[in-house]
């Protein structure tokens, strides 16, 4: 009996101890083991990044030179005057346009400057003057009487971050008459509210959708850009194009200027036998070729199949088209929608690239041999080229008044301030991108549970959450060089991160498969040890039970 | 689903036909409709075009995907643009009695496995995990452009699935599955980074439409062969092949598309109701709450062909040529090059008339050394081992 109630006693002993094993050594090691590793991710930064309020600043310096000024008020120069306008876009989007502006006199420099002959002259005698930031401006202010800009002009915007701008006469406040013209001046190089709702086009849903917000590429780390020579007709015409010398006369500048935007690569092809989808009509009146605009779409189609691409990069790829048409089809030429000729006779396609049409003058047929030898002319080329290259890069014509003159930026084919506008939108599009891409990172590794983040994707999101918030000080201080490197390091590390390979979601169990694989690992030996324990507490109310009746 | 202006959307298209009638006005419709391409926002087409399902009886799922194919190349998407992912080589298949043909007509009228088929993901490269990293765009950076998803914001993209499946899930290579939650969280995921303006997603499997039933991102159009419960049938068998050749769904959707060319106007509802229950005896479903344009104006080619989207270019940028130091190049005639001549590619005449080589002398390998040793050991075990003096 004592024996037995020993072995009772140590059997109670080891159940418990089998249950205390089990639940204190097995149930953490197995809830250890099966956890997904996941390092840990700057959640609160993320939430931060989450509502977005831009304070983009604008350094802006106003000059005045002698004269242009009544003595009361050049006595009060110099000092600095701040204005902040503030539009809230969504309840998590705000951008704040803060415009630091110091008012002050002209050097004796700058007066030599803007007492030259013309104002490109003066423009140019002044570059060195400006202290040389990127997004900052430079306003000089010249007497209603100077004869520097020609008659009917009231502002001049140079090729580079100035503007010059003819003061008003008169006894009262200068400065007030002047300021609405100068905001003008400001808003249009550098960026208006509407250029920065555009760019925060998906944060910000906008109803009307604008070809202008369609027209032109995301902003991307490169891009690739092909010029196509298109020879349907190798029998009758032997063209000829010198497309390194125009890439590197005429291209290359402008993607130079660009080159801190994005890297860029180009080459060239020259397609044979490639022809357009499309017979155009043939118009008895000007006894030439049209290809009507309702046309147009369908003649790109055919043509890409045979274009080609890099099959290692994985940037956006702009096509530019030179399509020389055959003999029988000359001359060929392009009709907008009323029915008019189109001078420059070529047309471009939203986020795709351009094609313009080549006519080739013929001689009479016994007095040339065929195949008749063409050399392209290739400034009237990218003259085209380059226009339709800014319109993709979203580089467009700022809607001025009569009155301003803007300076053809050139062969660069690009203004300094237009490329700050490019900047302004670019760096802010690149912070909303980063928001997005963090906050749905966030929100998908929270939401799915068993996704590994490994060490590396954890470093991309912290240095990406760094850079943004990098970039969003450096554009509230002014820096919009700095703000923009900032922000394109922010989108990359964003992209990586987002893009990582390793964050598949794969482990996706429903329930009654997760029942099914660990109920006949467990149940075995969960049963004995549960219905153990039963027996040690039924006994134990028992005998607790006992004591009491036979008292 | 409500457009942006609900009520008045007939005016115009009355007002059109009213001048349509009036036959100088014609114009002003065309202009309309011109004017309309620009209502979509989309600037480029992809198509994700996916077979799931392996062997030789399932030869109506590869030609499914490939007629498909076949005409979203038609109607202009071009391969750059095109994913497609066939999960077993019927061209090829050593049960093809017709090698390098996979014909969707019976009578053997349609061969669509043609010479420009570009196939991306083939064989046992069709698994749900390189599906989902095409869609979702995490692809290990050694895959090549064609293998990848490159849309962007303004993407439209048409994807088309087709093997076996079920109520919830879809069979890839008949050993794994897709559940529709995978699928929903994926389209998620593409819509958080972006990846689509507008997604079209057609599905021929059996009780198809219990996969489109958990989508939840906006800008989806969803359409499917079967309700849950309900089979997808095939349409015809070949005697001459042996197998069947397509599904009735996709065989009724392909006649339809077979009439659209990439100028047509015909728009979502007509494909809607395609393939009735007559015809299909399955009811073949769709799902548009979550597509924010009616389908009324959605056109087919929006999906399915590619119309790109034209602005004439007004504008030039004024280049000054003399600021370039370009040397004025006479064109001067290409010297004459000596004529090049292809070498021998295949030396016949020496091949022919080879002596044989003189075959080096080889040791006897493992096999002739092993049954050597077994004779030797079966003789001296039958007849004693006194006869090994007298042999050796």
């Amino acid at each position: 009996m004592a024996a037995d109630a020993a072995e009772k006693a140590r059997g109670k002993r080891a159940a418990l101890s089998f249950a205390a094993v089990a639940l204190v050594l097995g149930l953490p090691l197995w809830w250890k083991t099966t956890e997904t590793y996941r390092a840990s991710l700057p959640y609160t930064g993320i939430s931060a990044l989450g509502s977005l309020r831009f304070q983009l600043t604008v350094p802006v310096a106003v000059v005045f030179a002698k004269g242009a000024l009544p003595g009361a008020q050049w006595r009060r120069l110099p000092f600095a005057d701040t204005q902040e306008e503030e539009s809230l876009l969504n309840p998590k989007t705000s951008v704040t346009a803060r415009y630091e502006t110091t008012y002050r006199g002209a050097t004796a420099t700058e007066q030599a400057a803007l007492a030259m002959a013309t104002v490109q002259e003066a423009d140019a005698a002044l570059l060195p003057l400006q202290e040389d930031l990127v997004g900052a401006l430079t306003v000089y202010v010249i007497p209603e009487t100077s004869l520097l800009l020609p008659q009917g002009v009231g502002v001049y915007v140079g090729k580079h971050r100035s503007a010059v701008m003819r003061g008003t006469q008169g006894p009262g406040d200068v400065l007030a008459a002047i300021s609405a013209r100068v905001q003008q001046i400001v808003q249009a190089m550098s960026f208006t509210t509407d250029s920065i709702t555009t760019a925060l086009s998906d944060r910000v849903p906008m109803d009307q959708l604008g070809t202008d917000t369609r027209r032109p590429f995301k902003s991307s780390l490169g891009y690739e850009i092909t010029f196509s020579l298109l020879n349907p007709d190798p029998k009758s015409h032997d063209v000829h194009w010198d497309i390194e010398a125009a890439v590197n006369s005429y291209v290359q500048p402008f993607l130079d200027k660009l080159g801190s935007v994005a890297n860029f690569s180009v080459d060239s092809q020259i397609l044979y036998y490639a022809v357009l989808g499309v017979s155009p009509r043939f118009d008895k009146a000007s006894s030439s070729f049209i290809l009507s605009a309702l046309s147009l779409p369908h003649v790109i189609n055919p043509v890409e199949a045979r274009l080609g691409s890099s099959a290692t990069s994985l940037y956006p790829v702009l096509n530019f088209l030179l399509y020389v048409p055959e003999r029988v089809h000359s001359p060929l030429y392009i009709q907008d929608k009323d029915g008019a000729a189109v001078g420059t006779n070529a047309f471009h396609s939203p986020r795709w690239g351009g094609i313009m049409v080549y006519n080739i003058d013929h001689p009479a047929p016994d007095k040339a041999p065929l195949p008749l030898r063409v050399d392209v002319d290739m400034v009237r080329v990218m003259e085209v080229f380059l226009a339709q290259l800014r319109l993709l890069f979203g580089i467009s014509q700022v809607p001025l008044p009569e009155e301003f003159l803007l300076e053809s930026p050139g062969n660069k084919g690009l203004s300094d301030w237009e490329l700050d506008r490019l900047l302004w939108t670019r760096t802010v599009e690149n912070i909303a991108t980063v928001s997005t891409t963090l906050t749905s990172l966030a929100q998908l590794l929270d939401k799915i549970g068993n996704i590994v983040i490994k060490d590396d994707v954890a470093s991309e999101v912290y240095h990406a959450v760094a850079s943004a918030q990098t970039a969003m000080l450096e554009l509230a201080s002014g820096h919009l060089g700095s703000a923009f490197q900032a922000s394109k390091e922010a989108v990359t590390s964003s992209e990586r991160a987002f893009f990582d390979p390793s964050l598949l979601h794969l482990l996706y169990f429903p329930d009654d498969q997760k029942f099914a694989i660990y109920i006949p690992l467990f149940l075995p030996m969960a049963v004995p040890i549960l219905l153990s324990l039963v027996k040690i507490l039924r006994e134990a109310k028992q005998s607790k039970k006992e004591p009491m009746k036979t008292d | 689903m409500a457009g942006a202006r609900p009520a008045p959307r007939w005016l115009p298209a009355a007002a059109a036909l009213l001048w349509a009638c009036c036959g100088s006005a014609a114009t002003d419709g065309i202009q309309d409709q011109a004017e309309q391409f620009f209502r979509s926002g989309h600037t480029n087409n992809w198509a994700v075009l996916v077979c799931t399902s392996r062997f030789w009886f399932n030869y109506r799922h590869v030609a499914n995907t490939l007629s498909v194919y076949r005409s979203v190349k038609r109607l202009g998407i071009p391969d750059s643009h095109i994913v497609l992912m066939l999960a077993d080589d019927m061209a090829c298949n050593p049960r093809n009695p017709k090698p390098a043909t996979v014909f969707s007509h019976k009578n053997m009228e349609l061969n669509v496995y043609g010479d420009d088929v570009e196939v991306d993901y083939r064989s046992y490269e069709v698994t749900v995990e390189n599906f989902l990293r095409v869609l979702t765009g995490r692809i290990p950076p050694s895959t090549p452009r064609s293998k990848r998803l490159l849309s962007d914001d303004r993407s439209n993209i048409l994807i088309y699935m087709t093997g076996h499946g079920g109520n919830g899930f879809l069979k890839f290579q008949d050993s794994e599955e897709i559940t529709n939650v995978e699928l929903a969280d994926a389209f998620e995921q593409m819509w958080q980074k972006r990846r689509y303006n507008e997604l079209l997603f057609i599905i021929d499997t059996c009780q198809g439409a219990s996969m489109y039933e958990r989508f939840y991102s906006p800008n989806i159009m969803a359409l499917a062969s079967s309700q849950v419960g309900e089979d997808s049938l095939s349409h015809q068998p070949d005697l001459g092949i042996g197998v069947h050749l397509m599904d009735r769904y996709t065989f009724y959707v392909l006649e339809f598309l077979e009439e659209i060319h990439p100028a047509s106007q015909t728009n979502m509802n007509d494909l809607f109701q395609v393939c009735p229950r007559s015809l299909c005896v399955s009811t073949p479903g769709h799902r548009t709450d979550l597509f924010h344009r009616d389908p009324q104006n959605v056109l087919i080619t929006d999906f399915f062909g590619s119309v790109r989207k034209v602005e004439i270019t007004t504008q030039t940028v004024a280049l000054d040529p003399n600021l370039v130091g370009l040397e004025t190049r006479v064109p001067n005639d290409e010297m004459a090059t000596e004529p090049l001549k292809y070498a021998e590619q295949l030396p016949v005449a020496q091949i022919i008339h080879q002596k044989p080589k003189q075959k080096d002398w080889h040791p006897p390998g493992g096999f002739i050394l092993g049954l050597w040793a077994l004779i030797i050991m079966v003789f001296f075990k039958t007849y004693g081992i006194k006869h090994m003096k007298y042999i050796f």
